[in-house]
């Protein structure tokens, strides 16, 4: 009796918090169907005679496809990069030996809670001599930079606990290194490297201060760079920004319900192993 | 002996050539600019034409009330950990006591921390305006009295961005705290019942005691995502306004460094950020490496 009490009081509090949890996202959806007017008249109800008309207003008053496209380009060179820099550095890591290993292995995890904003003036300062502001390069080559530590970390956790003896074995039959990773390592390791993909991919397509500074031309931006900055400028316009905002989050939503778990185990890996 | 001496050798050089373009980038990215950043904190001028001051920079950021108010700022976020840590557990605890059907809590309580931030602040700063959906619910429900200009006033932004930031960052801790309830021993859990401990008991003195490790970590990281990464949600909610009242470090640092062309006086302020950070890194390092070295 007493149990079901609980359980019931908690199911309460848990729906409760879901609908704390959701209705945010709810008010982007509702808010993206109305029109100005019906937003101003009605804020928070549901819309009245739901309107598709913000999403061709969206195309027609910011370089909204640019933008999104910027942000698709940058994702995939910076996630694609670091990945492929880490898997090697992971592999060395968790199986090579070298001067420093344990070294290079805890400067990853140090790196990985130092503050960006700290690097960013010395790093504009670099971008400038090399003529790379507003350019796309710009940022992708330090978003390469700052996944670095984290994936390393990541994937030579995972590395370690694969078999040594798996890869003694394939030496001694005389693979080269380059080969075992390839043919041995990365084929176990494709859901590990899958998670380590998505949370990259969610942290760059997330990532606004580096895009802020480095790249200033209105059809340079990235999504949520261009997206932060008309805030202002359509400051009257709710329901115009709340359909960027809608199409901004929904690949990240559809991304989280197609596969939650590798989102949970990536992003989580930091209190983990 | 002569082919295993050669294998060694390679063993070692392929171990380099793997892991040195890791380093260079790294090197590029961390190590370089954290050099610069220590460096220009003593310049004041431009990068191409710097002017050594000495420690004039820090002085002027001891003077400078904006600075004083930003660093002050972070530490009133600061507080927002301790109701987060608290809200967290109770919750991974509820989660907990009928784990297989409460699944789909965890699952849309994560969501919001999957979401980029600025489309989040861009949202919340609608919901929270002057006009917006939480003081029109508030006076629909005649509790006018509780309706406040939760953005524009000097006094609740930073708690407001706060609540936002807990908004979003709670369902990492349920989540976590919840995988690591789970991995309690039920022996544990029976043999307390058997001996008559009652539910909330367990709870208290056992359940927790053993996530206490993980409590930490979470507080850890959250305590240096409050003094470190909180700039988008200032940039899309306040800009640091109303008249610098929710500047926080960071926005110090983008302000003088992109805004106004003090360039030396924002690497001077990142020095401090990484000073005060560095204390809570080197915490959640230690925490880590004993939680390392207990499952090796």
């Amino acid at each position: 009796m007493k149990r079901t009490v609980t359980t019931a009081s908690s199911h309460v509090l848990l729906i409760v918090l879901s609908l704390i949890s959701l209705y945010p996202l709810w008010f982007v959806v509702q808010t993206a169907l109305k029109t100005n007017s019906a937003f101003t008249l009605n804020p928070t109800g549901l819309p009245s005679s739901p309107t598709l008309s913000n999403f061709s207003a969206l195309l027609a008053q910011m370089p909204f496809l640019r933008w999104t496209s910027n942000s698709v380009l940058v994702t995939f060179v910076s996630v694609g990069a670091a990945t492929v820099l880490s898997v090697f550095a992971a592999y060395a890591v968790a199986f090579g030996k070298f001067f420093g290993r344990r070294a290079f292995f805890s400067i990853n995890i140090g790196l990985i809670a130092i503050p960006p904003v700290a690097l960013l003036v010395p790093l504009f300062a670099v971008m400038v001599q090399l003529g790379l502001i507003n350019t796309l390069p710009s940022v992708m080559l330090i978003y390469s930079g700052l996944l670095i530590p984290f994936s390393v970390f990541f994937l030579s956790n995972f590395f370690r606990e694969l078999p040594r003896e798996l890869i003694e074995a394939a030496t001694v039959d005389g693979a080269s290194h380059g080969r075992i990773l390839m043919r041995i390592v990365m084929p176990l390791s494709l859901p590990t490297v899958f998670t380590l993909v998505i949370v990259n991919a969610i942290w760059v397509w997330n990532e606004l201060l580096f895009a802020l500074v480095f790249l200033q031309n209105n059809s340079a931006r990235t999504l949520m760079a261009g997206l932060a900055l008309s805030q202002g400028r359509f400051a009257t316009n709710e329901p115009l920004i709340m359909t960027g905002v809608l199409l901004s989050i929904l690949p990240m939503v559809v991304l989280y319900l197609a596969s939650q778990r590798f989102f949970v185990r990536g992003l989580t890996a930091g209190i983990g192993k | 002996m002569r082919p295993r001496l050669r294998s060694r050798l390679t063993w070692r050089a392929w171990s380099y050539a793997f892991v040195l373009p890791a380093v260079i980038a790294l090197a590029a990215t961390f190590g370089y600019p954290l050099v610069e950043v220590a460096r220009f904190s003593f310049y004041a001028g431009t990068i191409q034409q710097p002017v050594y001051i000495g420690t004039g920079n820090y002085l002027e950021l001891w003077h400078d009330p904006v600075f004083i108010r930003s660093v002050l700022d972070n530490l009133k976020l600061l507080t927002a950990v301790p109701v987060m840590t608290v809200l967290a557990v109770g919750i991974a605890l509820a989660i907990n006591a009928g784990y297989r059907r409460m699944k789909v809590y965890q699952a849309i309580v994560f969501l919001p921390y999957v979401l980029p931030a600025t489309a989040i602040g861009l949202t919340f700063s609608y919901l929270l305006s002057q006009s917006g959906v939480v003081n029109t619910v508030l006076h629909q429900w005649h509790l006018g009295g509780l309706a406040r200009d939760w953005l524009g006033s000097a006094h609740w932004a930073i708690p407001t961005i706060a609540a936002v930031i807990i908004w979003q960052q709670l369902g990492f801790g349920v989540v976590v705290l919840t995988a690591a309830l789970l991995a309690v021993p039920q022996e544990l859990i029976e043999a307390a019942r058997i001996d008559g401990a009652s539910g909330w008991r367990i709870q208290w003195y056992i359940l927790i005691p053993h996530i206490r490790r993980i409590i930490g970590l979470f507080v850890m990281i959250e305590a240096i995502t409050m003094l470190s990464a909180v700039f988008t949600y200032v940039f899309v909610l306040t800009q640091g306004g109303p008249a610098y009242s929710s500047s926080v470090m960071e926005y110090y640092i983008y302000q003088n460094g992109f805004q106004q062309g003090a360039v030396g006086l924002a690497s001077a302020a990142a020095v401090v950020l990484l000073a005060v950070a560095s204390v809570f890194i080197v915490i959640y390092l230690r925490l880590r490496s004993r939680s390392d070295q207990a499952e090796a």
